[in-house]
């Protein structure tokens, strides 16, 4: 079970390498939040009850239904235009996308460690390479934020995979999470929003030597 | 100790930030420096020794932390004149919001230099990222908006670098059937960490790290927030800020350099570092606003630091030595910028000049600055600097040393243009009927910061001495 929804996290990437619309990549977020809920839920078997619970209840609460509403809220305040804008077509990008999974998998199948289950790694790096890799190459800063967000993602399937172990870890992911929702979304897309009509990153381009 | 330290900043930056009075405001961080001398003290009378169970007053810890205490002093000082005299658009709210984010950055600091624990450290760099955010952003307007947004979400990325770090790091210690993170227990089983996971922990804290350190990959997010921050946030986080990324990756290094991939990770270090007095060199030749270079030569310091630190040896000791200096310069500098801001108005090279007619203090102490920074012989990182050549001549990284020096001559030479184009140099087209006359003692706590630094370089203290020789034992 838990491996199904590893691949289906891997394979919303390969959906959002090709999405055109904001409210796309908003839907793959929400879908993202709910596999990683269920995949919290059949990986942390060894975590005392309340921590499980703390963990789900941020997992659906935060990755699933406030981050994407808000940034959907962002999108409408400041009537940010529904079309990604990305640099390259998109079959480059499923292209590109691909072959980051590819070679994660290369990579994990060099490992000889018994201790580590290989797709919880490979999902992770692929998760995390996908959003920065959005993040370099798409214009605008609202899909900056939600490359970041498909790394944080990334970051805490490889934290299920030492959670049983070290349920504290999982905990400082969580922070990791709250940290940045507060810092990138709460308090800076607002002021975004007041100080520009257009969070369009060409206006965020000026400071150089 | 700690835990009342933290407990008392958190409620004094609360205080300030709904305070809405002036005496009380000044009242509290008056208090608050009082604090923070009386727990560096507490901590030097207490050297390792274990508190809070994630917190240990290791030498270089409390080294950092005296340093942050001279800091502080001149800081806050400069800071109120700032809010006081020279913005006078201030209002009590934005006054009470910049000096609880300035006493929440600099307990962040402090309480990350004496962690440790990994995931305390970590967590402590969150709390800087916060605070020196909401800093930057003190001007709300869109340049300050740009450089704030960029720190945030370069160091979010670091943030997550150094955390999927900390997740390998884990990994590593499964294999030995160890759950305890502290740094203490890493070293003490160094031979049983699995050496893959090791590398890539290594690779990911370091790259993390070095948003805060100010080196390459992530040395951008810095600049720009240095920039645009007011000058005596520029003094802090061209400081006391560089110093949480360099001990938290002295503090990883300390483990790896026990292990077999010493070598390896000496490696990366130097590739990064030489990288950085390359990227520092290109810009110092070519820059023209004057905070910007300030951030720039603080890039290249951090750079010659972190090649002390690959080459071993004598090294070791000069690159805790320099960044100890640095600390004490380079404020100097910033708190310098804002004298030379009131009386032009700018901070472009081309509308300055002939700074000695206005500001005779202050020009001077620009002159000692510049030497201060560039490493000529009667300053104090000149001898840190030596030894850091020394070291790189002993460990025969002799191709290494030519093209570091050529770097360098480069950044004294661009540094050089600008300063003396600043200070000798008649200004074009600059009206100087109405410039301020700027008081000599608002330039004595810059001076005599220079000194210190000379002072503790050319006749360091004996106790100073065994400190930073306890805190190389960490690595070799």
């Amino acid at each position: 079970m838990i491996d199904i929804l590893l691949i289906a996290l891997a394979m919303t990437l390969l959906y959002m390498s090709i999405a055109n619309r904001l409210y796309t990549y908003l839907r793959i977020l929400v879908l993202q939040g709910f596999i990683l809920f269920g995949a919290t839920y059949f990986t942390l078997t060894n975590v005392s009850t309340i921590n499980l619970l703390l963990i789900m209840l941020e997992t659906i609460v935060f990755k699933a239904i406030a981050v994407p509403w808000f940034i959907n809220y962002v999108i409408k305040r400041n009537r940010i235009t529904r079309v990604a804008e990305p640099y390259l077509s998109n079959f480059a990008s499923l292209i590109i996308v691909t072959s980051i999974i590819i070679v994660t998998i290369i990579l994990s199948s060099s490992i000889k460690d018994e201790n580590l289950d290989k797709t919880f790694f490979v999902v992770a790096l692929s998760t995390l390479f996908t959003g920065l890799y959005l993040i370099v190459t798409r214009k605008k800063i609202i899909t900056h934020v939600i490359g970041y967000i498909v790394i944080e993602n990334g970051v805490f399937v490889l934290s299920l995979a030492v959670g049983n172990e070290m349920p504290m870890l999982v905990n400082l992911g969580i922070m990791l999470d709250i940290f940045a929702s507060v810092l990138i979304l709460g308090v800076f897309f607002n002021k975004i929003g007041d100080v520009l009509n257009d969070p369009d990153v060409n206006l965020l381009r000026n400071l150089k030597d | 100790m700690i835990g009342i330290f933290l407990a008392a900043t958190f409620f004094i930056s609360g205080c300030l930030v709904f305070n809405r009075n002036k005496v009380v405001n000044y009242l509290l961080v008056a208090l608050y420096v009082a604090m923070l001398l009386g727990f560096g003290v507490y901590e030097y009378q207490h050297l390792n020794t274990i508190q809070m169970g994630f917190f240990k007053a290791d030498s270089l810890g409390v080294l950092l932390l005296l340093a942050l205490c001279v800091i502080s002093v001149p800081v806050l000082y400069h800071s109120y004149r700032y809010m006081e005299f020279h913005n006078p658009d201030e209002t009590p709210r934005s006054r009470g919001l910049f000096f609880g984010a300035v006493l929440l950055l600099m307990s962040a600091c402090g309480a990350a230099y004496l962690s440790n624990h990994i995931a305390v450290t970590w967590i402590f760099i969150e709390i800087t990222t916060l605070s020196a955010s909401v800093l930057i952003y003190h001007h709300r307007n869109i340049r300050a908006l740009e450089g704030a947004w960029k720190y945030v979400f370069i160091c979010a990325i670091s943030i997550t670098f150094v955390y999927v770090g900390i997740l390998f790091l884990s990994l590593s210690l499964k294999q030995a059937g160890i759950d305890d993170m502290s740094f203490d227990s890493l070293i003490r089983n160094y031979d049983n960490l699995n050496p893959f996971w090791l590398k890539l922990a290594f690779l990911f804290i370091f790259t993390g790290f070095t948003a805060k350190l100010g080196l390459v990959p992530m040395y951008t997010a810095g600049i720009d927030a240095k920039d645009k921050a007011p000058a005596p946030v520029g003094a802090l986080m061209a400081s006391i800020l560089m110093n949480v990324g360099f001990i938290g990756i002295y503090r990883i290094y300390s483990i790896v350099a026990h292990t077999p991939l010493h070598g390896w990770a000496n490696n990366i270090i130097v590739v990064a570092a030489i990288l950085s007095v390359f990227v520092a060199a290109v810009y110092m030749t070519r820059i023209k606003n004057i905070k910007r270079m300030f951030a720039y030569s603080g890039i290249e310091h951090m750079g010659l630091v972190m090649l002390g630190l690959a080459a071993g040896g004598i090294g070791v000791y000069a690159a805790i030595l320099h960044i100890l200096l640095h600390t004490l310069v380079k404020p100097s500098l910033f708190l310098q910028y804002n004298q030379i801001y009131r009386i032009y108005q700018s901070k472009s090279i081309y509308d300055v000049g002939n700074y000695f007619k206005y500001n005779r203090a202050g020009a001077i102490l620009i002159l000692f600055g510049f030497i201060s920074a560039t490493a000529m012989p009667p300053s104090g990182m000149f001898v840190s600097e030596f030894l850091i050549f020394q070291s790189l001549f002993e460990s025969h990284h002799i191709l290494l040393l030519v093209v570091l020096l050529v770097l360098l001559t480069l950044i004294i030479w661009g540094f050089g243009v600008n300063v003396f184009k600043l200070l000798f140099t008649p200004p074009v087209g600059f009206d100087d009927t109405n410039v301020p006359r700027i008081s000599p003692w608002e330039s004595f706590s810059q001076y005599a910061l220079l000194a210190v630094s000379v002072y503790i370089a050319y006749n360091p203290p004996a106790k100073l001495v065994s400190m930073i020789q306890e805190a190389v034992k960490l690595i070799q």
